[in-house]
């Protein structure tokens, strides 16, 4: 597993920081530093809300090495408020009441493990949008909402805690 | 810039070839290639393939295949882009000729991939996607295009019995094809109750995982009879790009890349989509075929299934597809696809398809795809 693969990646994961371009206004995720429509570069970083709203979904039984304990689970492409698609996993919703335009949330949960004793690695996921008084405040969406399997200490430490919004 | 034409043809059983090596495979296709072109020596190697690295533990496949051909000393080099590798070497093979600077030169595919368990596979294929932002989600390969099918269904209001004949139709040209991996028809029905692998998708959307090798020899036009009473002149092979990551395309419906090769492989060719006698698809999932049939101009956005649906697609239809099986029944050796598509292309272009062979077929396209449209190889053959 590598740490710094994943260590460079935490603010996209983490906070859904992208950019904004100068030239089109386009907004960007994932941040690329250059404008995929007009081409001018786009360094100027913006926080997406993180709400939006199905695209498409579809189901993974087969999963590929690292995701094996998690299957069955929802993959979606989420159309963020701000513009942009991104493909994410759906949670906290079961299958049969997922919706293409159906509103949803984002929030930060365990995306994979590489084994008893390696990494985890946290990602966005986007779960229903919860009605607007009941939607978790940003201080109480993390940590608190994020299940550790395996809450050892161990796998608490590696996570770059700074990171958190 | 010289004309150039394939003057040789080889291929192996598309299959699940436990007795088989990854270099045993090559070099059968190539020598086979070889034989039909009557050469015994050639000035460069181009090899298509995606995952050799990943499964085989061995990267380096020009040279390999070069040696363990008897061709030890020639340029070879592995070209990679992919399930459109294939075809990419194509293209490469293509310009060396074109160029003047090769003579003759052998385009190779060649994939081994049934050595492993299916999530090794299936964690390989997805290095065809978006690391950071995709694969790294989770997404497999049959999740993406189970996104794309079920947003496709979702604007086009289509059920998913409407992709039923894209794969009863590469099934029943398969039967024909003793190079395919199920030579066996599908109905309907079967299509209805096949097992869901991922909603929408069923075990008879998908092309299954397979080994295979496929090769054609290119030489200038003007000296392709010397090899062959029945040369295939390469009119057109056109790659284009577009985002690796379906989240990063304008319209994640449209093939952007399909229709960039397709129209650079028809202004070269000076032909259009009417000219086109049949089309090998990349039908590595229904939804693909639709979306490639859109992309190079044979039915408007949202009427690729209608092709289907209308019977448009048979042999004897408008525009015949996978006119030897497809990826989806004569099977999808990824790296190899794009060769396999060129080599069947000339055997109907040949007039060798046998029970399958499309009448008249003067001018054969075919689309080979990497990734979700990342890359996209199209190419125009004709008959000379």
């Amino acid at each position: 597993m590598e740490v710094a693969r994943y260590w460079r990646t935490t603010k996209q994961r983490y906070q859904l920081l992208g950019e904004k371009c100068p030239q089109c206004g386009r907004r960007i995720f994932p941040p690329r530093d250059v404008c995929p429509i007009c081409g001018h570069e786009a360094r100027a970083p913006i926080k997406f809300s993180g709400r939006g709203e199905v695209y498409s979904y579809s189901v993974v039984h087969a999963a590929p090495e690292g995701y094996e304990k998690f299957v069955p689970y929802i993959v979606a492409l989420v159309r963020l408020a701000e513009g942009p698609l991104v493909t994410a996993q759906l949670t906290d919703v079961d299958e049969s009441e997922v919706r293409i335009g159906m509103p949803v949330e984002m929030v930060t949960r365990v995306l994979r493990e590489d084994g008893e004793r390696g990494m985890l690695v946290y990602s966005y996921k986007f779960r229903p949008a919860l009605p607007v008084g009941e939607r978790a405040s940003q201080s109480d969406a993390l940590p608190a909402h994020v299940p550790l399997p395996k809450a050892n200490g161990v796998h608490r430490e590696l996570l770059p805690q700074a990171a958190i919004p | 810039m010289r004309d150039v034409s394939i003057v040789g043809i080889g291929q192996t059983p598309v299959g699940e070839h436990w007795d088989k090596s990854l270099r045993e495979l090559a070099c059968q296709a190539l020598l086979a290639a070889m034989q039909n072109a009557g050469v015994e020596h050639i000035d460069a190697l181009y090899v298509g393939n995606m995952l050799s690295g990943e499964l085989t533990a061995q990267e380096h496949l020009g040279a390999l295949i070069a040696d363990f051909a008897g061709l030890r000393g020639i340029e070879a080099v592995k070209i990679e882009a992919a399930c459109g590798s294939g075809a990419a070497a194509l293209r490469v093979g293509y310009m060396a000729v074109a160029s003047g600077l090769c003579d003759v030169v052998a385009c190779l595919g060649v994939e081994k991939m049934t050595d492993h368990q299916s999530s090794t596979v299936t964690s390989a294929l997805a290095m065809a996607a978006d690391a950071e932002y995709e694969a790294l989600q989770g997404l497999t390969f049959v999740s993406i295009n189970a996104l794309l099918m079920r947003r496709y269904m979702h604007e086009y209001g289509y059920r998913k019995e409407d992709f039923a004949n894209f794969a009863i139709n590469a099934h029943a040209n398969a039967v024909n094809n003793p190079y395919a991996m199920f030579r066996s028809p599908i109905t309907a029905a079967q299509f209805a109750e096949a097992k869901p692998i991922a909603d929408p998708i069923n075990l008879l959307d998908s092309s299954p995982i397979a080994d295979g090798a496929a090769c054609v020899i290119l030489a200038p036009t003007s000296i392709a009879k010397e090899f062959t009473d029945k040369p295939v002149r390469v009119r057109s092979v056109a790659i284009a790009t577009d985002s690796l990551a379906v989240h990063d395309r304008r319209d994640p419906l449209y093939l952007e890349g399909g229709a960039l090769s397709a129209q650079k492989a028809y202004a070269m060719a000076g032909v259009g989509p009417a000219d086109i006698d049949l089309f090998e698809v990349h039908d590595a999932f229904t939804i693909m075929s639709a979306l490639s049939l859109e992309a190079a101009g044979f039915a408007p956005r949202g009427h690729g299934v209608r092709l289907a649906m209308e019977g448009e697609i048979r042999l004897d239809g408008r525009i015949p597809i996978t006119t030897m099986g497809g990826l989806k029944a004569r099977g999808h050796p990824v790296g190899a696809t794009g060769m396999y598509q060129i080599v069947e292309v000339a055997q109907q272009l040949r007039g060798e398809a046998g029970l399958n062979q499309v009448e008249h077929a003067q001018l054969g396209m075919a689309q080979n795809i990497g990734g979700s449209g990342a890359t996209v190889v199209t190419t125009i053959l004709e008959r000379i």
